[in-house]
């Protein structure tokens, strides 16, 4: 399991408009191809050769399933602005501004009053 | 040598220019008011006629990220390019490119070193909103050089509200011992009570007002032994997710020392509340007379605001 790789392919798709497309297009495949283009390199010629994501953290990352993710405790600031660069502008134009964003915070309701779990690694 | 002129602390809103210039029929209805309120808080700054600013930031895993994120840190560059692509995207805030003053980001990274605060830094620092959104509100012709100072408020474990202070307080002793006939300004932005990717986020207003009033109140009476006091990451974060922000806010108030604020003005919006604070460590007639025209425009008042009376008339 690896909370610091979650981050980093939210981090790394994030910053990237070309990435953001592909994840958008086909999230399961973009995840594969992240991994052996992105994920396993630290840069262009060294690898970190021990991270690797656990089944729940790719499904979650192919679902953009950010209720998951606020109680795994990735990055809140990584997964908020890539999902709405994903999916803000489409629910807008369906059921109008802010859209997305109020569903969000409505799913994650149950939260409120209790402690977060912690975005520390 | 060198006078600090002016500190400004403020909230920064990354969707205050969309808000502010979208046409007619898709303007929020606070935009002439959160634009009147801007441009009155701008003259504040004017009036310091600053030659430099330092200006205090944090970058949101725009260029820093955790394989090496630094805690404290300084750009030294002759210039800095700003805004990155996802911000273009999400917040439709231009590009700029941004003189720097080298011989002041050597001066204070020197002085930050030689009074105990180890800073990292950066020769090819890309600034990101926290620094843009200001120039934007407060320098919109972004026509002076800048020292950026990065702050970790975003990544945790997280330094202390206190060493917050205690490098706001530095920062002003290197800013007066500065061998040089400019005027300097500080300009910081933060957070008042904020969440994002919670439960509390894009609400009718930000999530903790009572928060929002404290805060305020702490800044603009420079009571730093209250803040020491009240305000830890675990209080912080009850009130709001990202509302850590605020450590930065503190970091100016230590630039400017334990002093009532010349200039406090404040906007509640939905999702979060603006604030918008001015110190005049030498005040002269003209500051004096500009707070009060900026304060007699947007509403705002030229001393203190106290928590009750805000809560009384938010």
């Amino acid at each position: 399991m690896s909370k610091y790789y979650v981050n980093k392919f939210l981090y790394s798709i994030d910053r990237d408009p070309e990435w953001v497309a592909r994840y958008k297009e086909d999230p399961a495949a973009t995840i594969d191809r992240w991994e052996k283009e992105v994920g396993i390199w630290l840069n262009s010629a060294e690898k970190t050769s021990w991270l690797s994501f656990t089944e729940d953290e790719r499904r979650a990352l192919i679902n953009s399933d950010y209720e998951w993710l606020f109680a795994y405790g990735a990055h809140f600031f990584l997964y908020l602005t890539l999902f709405i660069g994903v999916f803000s502008d489409d629910w807008t134009e369906e059921k109008g501004p802010l859209s997305y964003q109020l569903e969000w915070a409505r799913r994650l309701a149950p939260w409120i009053g209790k402690p977060y779990p912690s975005v520390a690694l | 040598m060198a006078e600090l002129t002016a500190v400004l602390a403020s909230t920064h809103h990354p969707f205050y220019l969309k808000a502010t210039t979208a046409p007619p029929e898709e303007r929020m209805p606070q935009a002439d008011e959160w634009k009147r309120k801007v441009e009155a808080y701008r003259e504040t700054l004017t009036a310091a006629e600053p030659d430099i600013l330092v200006m205090v930031g944090a970058d949101h895993f725009h260029q820093f990220f955790l394989d090496n994120y630094p805690t404290f840190m300084i750009g030294k560059q002759e210039k800095y390019d700003a805004t990155f692509y996802n911000e273009e995207r999400e917040f439709g805030i231009p590009k700029y490119v941004l003189d720097g003053d080298l011989v002041l980001s050597n001066f204070m990274h020197q002085g930050l070193l030689d009074e105990g605060f180890d800073f990292s830094f950066s020769h090819e620092l890309k600034i990101d909103h926290s620094i843009i959104c200001p120039i934007i509100t407060v320098r919109p012709d972004a026509d002076l050089p800048v020292v950026p100072i990065y702050t970790n408020i975003f990544a945790p474990p997280l330094p202390s509200p206190k060493r917050f202070w205690d490098l706001g307080r530095i920062i002003r002793k290197i800013i007066d011992a500065y061998p040089s006939d400019k005027k300097i300004a500080a300009i910081g932005t933060g957070h008042l009570s904020l969440e994002l990717g919670g439960p509390r986020m894009f609400g009718e207003h930000g999530p903790d007002p009572e928060f929002d009033a404290q805060a305020i109140e702490w800044l603009s009476t420079g009571n730093i032994e209250a803040i020491l006091e009240n305000v830890t990451h675990e209080s912080m974060a009850s009130s709001g997710n990202a509302t850590h922000g605020f450590m930065d806010l503190i970091l100016m108030m230590g630039i400017a020392g334990p002093e009532n604020a010349d200039y406090v003005d404040q906007l509640d919006l939905y999702h979060t509340r603006e604030m918008f604070m001015t110190w005049y460590p030498n005040k002269n007639d003209k500051m004096a007379e500009a707070a009060a025209r900026s304060a007699a425009e947007a509403g705002g008042v030229t001393g203190p605001v106290y928590a009750a009376k805000a809560g009384a008339t938010a």
